[in-house]
């Protein structure tokens, strides 16, 4: 692909901007809202995160400006991908009683509208690929969710500046986009090296006329992935599937109880989680009812609820579950783990407990 | 493709009280092309929507030749199902389903087979009794055991009556304690898997229940010669999507809504008495 590789200078970025808007996309980028970086419409680079670095640590996340003119050098944020298609609560339909009591069913819909998702991370697109298998990649086939993704483009930022809880190099998601994207770019100080990996990417970019990468460049581009794989932490490799469910009564399943308040924020962030409860909405003026589904969390008792069981009583079963699903069930239901290495469950932790501290400890420490 | 999520409407065509606490209804697709299309194996479950309340899922008792009803046996346990209770005839509900996989009633064909219950109602297998009892040539020596804890929990009993009439088919009941009028024994059901009748090499288990009362059945059944692949067993999880992607139900790496409910008892056997699966 190296032949494809273009060179966008930073000044021309808003013109990519412009040119998706008229060909009718809604675009979605990255931008500082309550002191963290947040994905929402965007029309104009001015409201991109110019400058913006982080620092990120177990339960920490703060961002400082630097002054220069870099608009993707920072990791991540809490959320990215996920609630654009799976939304943290949605309508599935609505039923109206009529005067006879029969009953009336409406499909409700999201509109399905065409999104440009600017400055997708490679570990965002992994988990975006993991929630396709799930929703979409099964018996049946998720009709909210498809309406949602089917019209997405994606414009990938390989992640040139981890934060240090980033740990992607070692799930073999990141720092460089390897699939999955339409447009993916690197930022560099100049601008952007730009790669189409689709028909649709080489459409949108093809007005553009954009110069030729040179050497260089790419060989820089390369050099800063590289340098960014370099990273504090990481999970063991392979499929740990067997390990953790061999090491159910580990003694650590309850020293990481006693730090763990239970409060689903890991469940929240993470890219991959995919647990929704459904609950029922009527209106107040007995007019109709509407059935809506909501993120839920194997951290609350009502998860794993059945009539007067509640099967996870404690947080030592929650935080198991939690943890032998990502990373060891997960191999068995999508061929792959569920964790993708972005590190926000480390972040947005309120007390800071770091899975790849807990994985390591129970799989290197097996008793056995 | 169908859209997995959305209900079709239902209506009551009957309401049987079987014993307090518990009812059957019996409905009808209101869409008469859509109920002779329906079709379900022993097993599968539907999902059931009461107006304004919300959908549970609730497993079929009637048997899957019956093309004009679709029975559903029902305790009043929570804000659903108490509103189900006050159903009537002609009422209406929403349906979804049938979901899952049932049990394995072509695989277990010419075979003796065990059919245990224990607790309260076990309408997962009774549509396997129904079902075996409608096609007896297909099937060998019926058992039907079934252990509740106190005699006044027994429901069904013409329903036991008239199996115990029938050919090569025997029903051993077991009450933990009961009254002066229960004819039958008084203990654990496990008492009676002595007069239990079968061929170790052609049989299949089957059963429902409590997970507890399940493993003890298992481990008997293993000392008495039955091999692990022989046994079948209906589980239960929190269940609100039925299509596999709420995610409560998961079982280790399983989905019961999607994979199961019915389990050969080699699926499930690595956490099967673990605590928090």
């Amino acid at each position: 692909m190296k032949q494809d590789m273009n060179f966008l200078p930073r000044d021309r970025l808003q013109g990519l901007l412009d040119l998706l808007a008229a060909q009718g996309y809604r675009c979605i980028g990255p931008q500082v809202k309550d002191a963290a970086i947040v994905y929402d419409d965007i029309a104009s680079v001015e409201q991109m995160p110019r400058g913006i670095r982080q620092t990120q640590a177990p339960g920490s996340y703060r961002l400082h400006d630097s002054g220069d003119d870099y608009l993707f050098s920072w990791a991540n944020g809490p959320q990215a991908i996920k609630p654009l298609v799976f939304a943290s609560e949605e309508v599935l339909w609505q039923c109206d009683a009529d005067d006879n009591k029969q009953l009336h069913f409406t499909e409700t819909l999201p509109e399905a509208q065409k999104i440009a998702f600017i400055g997708a991370r490679p570990c965002d697109i992994a988990a975006l690929y993991i929630h396709d298998r799930h929703f979409l990649q099964q018996d049946y086939r998720d009709p909210c969710y498809l309406a949602r993704r089917q019209n997405m483009v994606l414009i990938a930022v390989n992640c040139t500046q981890p934060a240090d809880t980033c740990f992607c190099a070692s799930t073999g998601d990141g720092p460089g986009a390897s699939y999955g994207f339409d447009i993916a770019l690197t930022e560099m100080a100049e601008g952007f090296l730009l790669e189409c990996h689709t028909e649709t990417g080489q459409a949108i970019t093809r007005d553009m006329q954009l110069a030729k990468a040179g050497e260089h460049t790419i060989v820089q581009a390369d050099e800063l992935l590289k340098q960014a794989a370099v990273q504090q932490r990481k999970l063991p490799a392979g499929n740990l599937q067997a390990v953790l469910f061999n090491n159910l009564d580990h003694q650590r399943w309850h020293e990481v109880a006693a730090r763990c308040l239970s409060c689903g924020n890991c469940t929240a962030v993470c890219p991959t989680c995919f647990c929704h409860s459904e609950i029922e909405r009527p209106q107040l003026d007995g007019s109709g009812s509407q059935h809506l589904r909501q993120w839920d969390s194997c951290f609350t008792p009502g998860h794993s609820y059945i009539h007067g069981i509640t099967i996870r009583s404690d947080t030592r079963l929650r935080y198991r579950q939690w943890l032998t699903h990502k990373l060891g069930s997960w191999h068995e239901q999508y061929g792959r783990s569920g964790c993708v290495g972005c590190g926000r469950c480390i972040t947005w932790c309120p007390v800071g407990i770091d899975l790849t501290e807990e994985v390591s400890a129970i799989c290197m420490e097996s008793p056995t | 493709m169908k859209n997995a999520y959305l209900p079709s409407e239902v209506e009551v065509v009957d309401r049987i009280q079987e014993s307090p606490g518990l009812f059957t209804l019996r409905l009808r697709l209101t869409d008469v092309e859509h109920q002779n299309r329906y079709h379900f194996e022993p097993g599968q479950f539907n999902m059931l929507y009461l107006y304004g309340v919300g959908e549970i899922a609730i497993s079929i008792v009637s048997d899957p030749s019956d093309e004009h009803i679709i029975d559903h046996t029902i305790r009043v346990v929570g804000r659903v199902t108490r509103g189900f209770d006050k159903l009537r005839p002609g009422d209406r509900l929403g349906l979804r389903g049938p979901f899952g996989r049932g049990w394995p009633m072509s695989a277990t064909e010419q075979h003796d087979v065990v059919v245990v219950t224990g607790g309260l109602g076990c309408a997962p297998v009774v549509s396997v009794i129904n079902y075996i009892t409608h096609r007896r040539e297909r099937y060998g020596h019926l058992n039907i055991v079934q252990g509740v804890k106190h005699s006044n929990d027994f429901i069904w009993r013409e329903r036991y009556d008239q199996w115990r009439e029938l050919p090569d088919t025997q029903v051993l009941l077991a009450a933990d304690s009961g009254d002066a009028l229960w004819p039958w024994h008084i203990g654990r059901v496990t008492d009676l898997f002595s007069n239990l009748s079968y061929d170790p090499e052609r049989v299949s288990v089957m059963m429902c229940g409590p997970e507890g009362m399940m493993q003890v059945v298992v481990k008997n059944m293993l000392a008495m010669g039955v091999k692990e692949n022989k046994m079948w067993l209906s589980m239960e999880r929190n269940m609100q999507c039925a299509v596999g992607h709420c995610g409560h139900c998961q079982y280790g790496g399983k989905f019961i809504c999607r994979d199961g409910p019915v389990f050969n008892y080699t699926e499930v056997k690595p956490l099967f008495s673990v605590r928090g699966f």
